[in-house]
């Protein structure tokens, strides 16, 4: 995944020269009474995972003893913290703060900047959005020009800008230079550390999000990253398989994400043709009262088999009882890839599923082809398939007004069992 | 960019590119050139592909580009067509390393080159030039100056204002990436200097801010042109949020209703379908 847990990203600081508190991260408690006693002083046992406010959610405990630590671990290790099911803890050494700043890195895309912006605040800690809100001044934003790189004088402005006492200015530079360097060597889109704690021995990074480009993920083998997709959660089953069908074909663009669940409702999976054309469908399937099962999106003209892979994937989830293609744009693509990739998945999946309700729009290069090819391949089927081209990309109320009713008639029938 | 614009297709020999190449010159796009490297002397749909564009300059007057390169090599490209002095350059490619779309894009700025993208369908004046990947045939040549982030949507709005008998002037899309070369506030201004434009589209999406700074900019520099905008997404997932440091950057832009609130307040009509748009576009000429 391309964001990064704690331990990772303070692994890559530390290499890039970023003071970080000495402990390792444990995957069973027994692990983390073993850290524990080597660090041999108080500890801090902190779940690892991909969500803002672990302090307030309970995800980082305090342990004073290896026993406590080992207790503490036990707890954490399989909870859930805001969602996310906790496999590892970092058990690092507990550190007397003297004062918390916020600083990172990230990319601001806006119009003046296109380019690494570093942001500071001296009142770093958990409340640092509201800082930036309640006090605009307190947090400052520095655009830094990939040709010059940051300098010391960009961490003398900030530092001035939020009228930070200058004693820690030369050290603030050293950490900043540092985070910039790993924002360039990892290709990330985020280098994040709040808090950075003033204690005795200087400024250390207490936490560490970091993200990597999902599109440099490759140049990075030794990050280990096996899914390239920035997310709040850990991947799916499913979306783990949707990126493996991408990272292998090049060709055309697959995207794929999954809605959550309760068991026993009814879904329509969704499959989108090209990002803004895909919201629109699913924004009319949402107000029809649909429910979907997911996000996915097959364009820039993709092959057959991606978009067989695609269907198969969509197709799997649990509680589907209906099957939406929206290609409601006139696409220049050529759209016979299309209706052959899912002539194949549905002769897989469908033919044991009579009355499966199949709402197609598929419309622009190859449309009457890739119409005729559904048709034909399809015919002997017992799903209900409603198929439209160019003459409907425009109706997409109408065509989720079809699926609700297609779908009404399917689970009533007994056929979403 | 007109029928003097003449163009080299980098990556013309792969799929995507010797596919497009066709359809592009089918419209009437002057293609003079084809690059890519190790093919140089052959052929695709009759245009002669040479192994740099320095090669393929020293043989053919050419003065735009159009990127087909896979995402690895794209910026590569980028670069050759940039310092050979093309413009406009149009990236088509999608999933390009941030780090690199910065550096080009910067490059590409700080030598008054106009990149077009990454991740994006391209542009078109409709019965003069296109650059691009969209669909000719849902574009008739017309008063309506089209920008949009997204690819698909662009061409369901420009068929609704072609069937509406409007027409387009020139159509930009800019592309859906974090990072690319022009943007609306840039091609909104184009269009007010542009004769042949008489009111504009602005197609957004959720993410980023861009429609944002759009509206500010409008509030401040109140351009003559009406301009009437569609947002797309208002019930997607809201998908990447870059911890801390994202909300503080952007301070809440993003979501649709943040997006459609800004226009709004800048008096820009968002219409609330694809297929409302020619009508809003209507209401505001007439006023």
């Amino acid at each position: 995944m391309a964001r990064l847990l704690e331990h990772q990203g303070k692994e890559l600081l530390k290499s890039c020269g970023v003071k970080v508190p000495r402990g390792a991260p444990a995957s069973t408690p027994g692990e983390a009474r073993r850290i524990a006693e080597e660090l041999g002083k108080p500890v801090a046992v902190k779940a690892q995972a991909l969500v803002t406010g672990r302090m307030k959610a309970g995800g980082i405990l305090f342990a004073n003893t290896p026993e406590e630590a080992e207790a503490a671990a036990s707890k954490l290790l399989g909870s859930e913290v805001r969602g996310f099911r906790v496999e590892k803890v970092l058990v690092e050494e507990k550190i007397d703060v003297l004062k918390e700043y916020y600083i990172s890195i990230t990319v601001d895309d806006s119009h003046r900047v296109r380019g690494p912006v570093l942001v500071f605040s001296p009142e770093g800690g958990i409340d640092i959005e509201e800082v930036a809100r309640r006090q605009p001044e307190k947090v400052a934003k520095i655009p830094i020009d990939l040709a010059v790189g940051l300098r010391p004088y960009h961490a003398r402005k900030a530092v001035k800008l939020t009228g930070t006492p200058e004693e820690d200015v030369k050290e603030l530079y050293g950490v900043a230079s540092k985070l910039y360097e790993a924002f360039r060597r990892y290709d990330a889109r985020l280098v994040e550390v709040n808090p950075l704690a003033k204690c005795s021995s200087g400024l250390v990074a207490l936490d560490c999000r970091m993200s990597i480009d999902d599109a440099s993920a490759y140049r990075h083998p030794e990050l280990g990253i096996d899914f390239a997709r920035e997310m709040d959660r850990p991947p799916t089953r499913l979306e783990k398989a949707a990126w493996r069908v991408e990272e292998s074909d090049y060709r055309g663009v697959f995207f794929f994400i999954e809605m959550p669940k309760k068991e026993g409702e009814h879904y329509i999976g969704f499959h989108g043709i090209g990002g803004g054309g895909a919201m629109i469908g699913l924004d009319a399937l949402v107000r029809h009262g649909l429910k979907v099962a997911n996000y996915a999106d097959t364009s820039g003209n993709p092959t057959a088999s991606k978009v067989y892979r695609c269907a198969k994937i969509i197709l799997s989830q649990p509680g589907i009882v209906g099957y939406f293609l929206a290609g409601c744009v006139i696409a220049s693509q050529e759209q016979w890839h299309h209706a052959h990739g899912l002539v194949k998945a549905f002769r897989e999946l469908l033919r044991d599923k009579p009355g499966f309700p199949v709402v197609i729009v598929l419309a622009g290069n190859k449309e009457e082809e890739a119409l005729k090819i559904l048709e034909e391949g399809l015919r002997d089927l017992p799903i209900r398939l409603e198929l439209y081209g160019r003459d409907y990309v425009y109706e997409v109320d109408y065509l989720a007004e079809r699926m609700r009713k297609l779908v009404e008639e399917y689970v009533g029938g007994g056929g979403g069992a | 960019m007109d029928e003097e614009t003449r163009v080299i297709v980098q990556g013309i020999t792969g799929r995507e590119g010797s596919f497009h190449t066709k359809l592009m010159l089918d419209y009437g796009t002057r293609i003079v050139a084809g690059v890519t490297p190790g093919k140089g002397g052959s052929e695709v749909h009759g245009v002669p592909v040479y192994d740099s564009v320095e090669e393929a300059l020293s043989e053919h007057d050419a003065n735009a580009s159009i990127i087909f390169v896979p995402a690895r090599f794209a910026s590569d490209a980028a670069f050759e067509a940039i310092e050979a002095g093309l413009n406009p350059v149009v990236v088509i490619t999608e999933h390009i390393p941030i780090m690199d779309a910065l550096k080009f894009v910067s490059y590409a700025r700080d030598r008054g080159i106009k990149v077009v993208g990454p991740n994006c369908p391209g542009v078109i004046s409709p019965a003069r030039c296109k650059l691009g990947v969209m669909p000719a045939h849902v574009f008739e040549k017309g008063i309506i100056g089209m920008v949009s982030r997204s690819g698909t949507l662009t061409y369901e709005i420009a068929w609704a204002i072609t069937r509406a008998g409007l027409g387009e002037s020139t159509c930009v899309g800019i592309g859906g990436d974090p990072v690319i070369g022009m943007d609306f506030i840039e091609v909104v201004e184009m269009f007010q200097q542009d004769p042949q434009t008489e009111a504009v589209v602005v197609i957004g999406e959720i993410g980023g801010d861009f429609e944002e700074r759009l509206a500010a900019h409008v509030r401040r520099e109140k351009p003559e042109k009406p301009i009437v905008a569609y947002i797309a997404g208002r019930t997607a997932p809201p998908g990447k949020r870059m911890g801390h440091a994202g909300a503080i950057v952007t301070m809440g832009a993003g979501s649709a209703e943040s997006k459609i609130k800004a226009l709004r307040e800048a008096g820009i009509p968002v219409a609330d379908l694809p297929s409302q748009v020619p009508e809003l576009i209507l209401q505001q000429l007439r006023r």
